[in-house]
């Protein structure tokens, strides 16, 4: 199962709602996915600043707050619940060994736009720990997981981040996730995981690397093996893609202000003048893509 | 009567659908704010009109009986899923395995269906008024598929005794699907079937697919692939 939800504002109208909004689909999506929950949520500070999400898993907020300081200038660390947001100029390549020397935290995500927030629990536990309601965004995707061929815990849950301001949800499993795993090693891939999206992650941030998005996807469909329905962020947009066999649902409902993408229609039953939206289903094996 | 499932719970509305007195007259019945949720009038069984304003989610109208029910909206996954008898008429689009396995009755979908459309029919009348996705009449065993548009690709794979009758191109035919001859008796059922569904189409313009029955025998010349 698993339930996968994203919203894309094309208008500037919404902007201040999209966590409200991207919280009630999660929470409809519950039925779906009550193991864990996530969210990636996309805020463009025009800036040089880079956003490192972690997950302080059994470290105290302050002990990690002191210790980080002592080695990177930052501008500004942010405590949600037992996400903490860390703020600076320096470069990834810079702050990532640093981070990586904390072996008690993992890190979820990082980039100039992306805050990535994802627990074991319920849905709508989830959402209230991180006040989801109160977040404001051009573009966000979530995720409540079923799990199935890996564990539940944080590095289990959903999104997956693997590059800069880059993530992916997934409704499906893979089925060559452990060669793809290999092969992407060699490359110089790293994962926290044994789980299959994370491999997904890790090939679209590496196939990006050389391509746009799109062109990434389309390459996916004949090297990744399985079933997906994926949706893909970028500091921009996101895309969806199903695979050929198209078991797994997703439903788009488009307006003048925004693209909505869920696992049901139901999760989206709230969204506004969503009846009067053009309502369809994404074709197999069809890259759709919103944003740059 | 209105049933409103903001006020009422699904669970409600559905139990009293499903036992509706026979001596009473209140026989039409609205369902509105509908939002998605699934099995939405599963499991009729008395001749009532049931209207539903707005998009339903899974297994609309399964195992229907003899009610007439119509969606004002798109549908999910299932709708009229073993259906038995009676009408089913959505007005938007429908999700996969629209009418999947039912066995009567009749589904019109004025909008287009995506994959497995009546997968595993088995008598049941299904007309879409506009295109079929991939792997439709997979495994259909009886009854009638009706498309005014196009249909995706291995239309009718591994087929029993479903006609298919279809408009527009079909991207490719499954296992044991092949065109068939329209006679005489095929145009005045498809006629009859395009009545129903209020549409005054020639049914010559339509072409008529069935199985070719190679898969119903083993082939003694296959044998040394297994």
């Amino acid at each position: 199962m698993c339930g996968i939800v994203g919203i894309y504002l094309k208008s500037k109208k919404f902007e201040k709602s999209l966590g409200g909004m991207l919280s009630k689909m999660l929470v409809s999506m519950e039925s779906r996915g009550p193991d864990s929950a996530g969210f990636a949520i996309y805020n463009s500070d025009k800036n040089k600043t880079y956003k490192y999400s972690i997950c302080l898993n059994e470290m105290n907020f302050e002990k990690f707050k002191k210790e980080i300081k002592k080695k990177v200038k930052l501008i500004n660390i942010e405590n949600n619940s037992d996400h903490v947001i860390l703020k600076s100029i320096k470069k990834p390549h810079e702050i990532l060994p640093i981070l990586e020397s904390f072996v008690e935290i993992s890190l979820v995500g990082y980039g100039k736009s992306i805050e990535i927030f994802k627990q074991v629990g319920s849905p709508s536990k989830v959402v209230k720990k991180f006040n989801l309601d109160n977040f404001s965004g051009t573009h966000a995707i979530g995720h409540t997981r079923m799990a199935t061929e890996s564990a539940i815990t944080t590095n289990g849950s959903h999104p997956y981040s693997t590059g800069e301001d880059e993530c992916l949800v997934h409704n499906g499993s893979l089925s060559n996730h452990n060669n793809l795993r290999r092969k992407l090693k060699k490359n110089g891939s790293k994962f926290n995981s044994e789980n299959d999206t994370e491999v997904a992650a890790g090939y679209i941030s590496d196939s990006l690397k050389n391509r746009n998005l799109k062109q990434t996807l389309k390459k996916g469909l004949s090297e990744l093996d399985g079933f997906y329905t994926f949706i893909a962020g970028t500091h921009s947009g996101f895309a969806v893609l199903r695979d050929e066999i198209a078991c797994k649902p997703a439903v788009i409902a488009e307006t003048k202000d925004y693209v909505a993408i869920c696992s049901e229609f139901q999760a989206m039953a709230h969204m506004p003048n969503v009846n009067n939206a053009k309502i369809f289903e994404p074709e197999p094996g069809i890259v759709y893509s919103w944003g740059k | 009567m209105n049933l409103d499932l903001k006020k009422l719970k699904l669970r409600s509305v559905n139990e009293k659908l499903q036992s509706i007195d026979r001596k009473k007259n209140s026989r039409k019945f609205t369902i509105s704010n509908p939002e998605g949720n699934h099995a939405i009038c599963a499991g009729l069984t008395e001749n009532i009109d049931v209207t539903i304003k707005g998009h339903v989610g899974y297994y609309c109208a399964g195992m229907n009986q003899n009610a007439n029910i119509i969606v004002d909206g798109n549908v999910g996954t299932g709708v009229a899923e073993n259906m038995m008898s009676g009408k089913v008429h959505v007005k938007g689009n429908a999700s996969q395995s629209a009418g999947a396995t039912a066995h009567g009755g009749t589904l019109i979908v004025d909008g287009d269906t995506s994959s497995r459309c009546g997968i595993s029919m088995k008598g049941i009348d299904i007309i879409v008024k506009g295109s079929v996705g991939h792997m439709s009449a997979f495994m259909a065993q009886s009854g009638n598929l009706v498309v005014f548009g196009d249909a995706g690709e291995a239309l009718g794979d591994s087929l029993y005794e479903t006609n298919i009758y279809v408009k527009g191109k079909v991207k490719s035919l499954g296992a044991d699907c092949e065109e068939k001859k329209m006679d005489k008796k095929h145009k005045s059922k498809l006629k009859e079937l395009l009545k129903k569904a209020g549409s005054n189409i020639k049914p010559d313009q339509f072409k008529r697919y069935g199985s070719a029955r190679k898969l119903y025998n083993f082939n003694i010349d296959n044998v040394s692939n297994y």
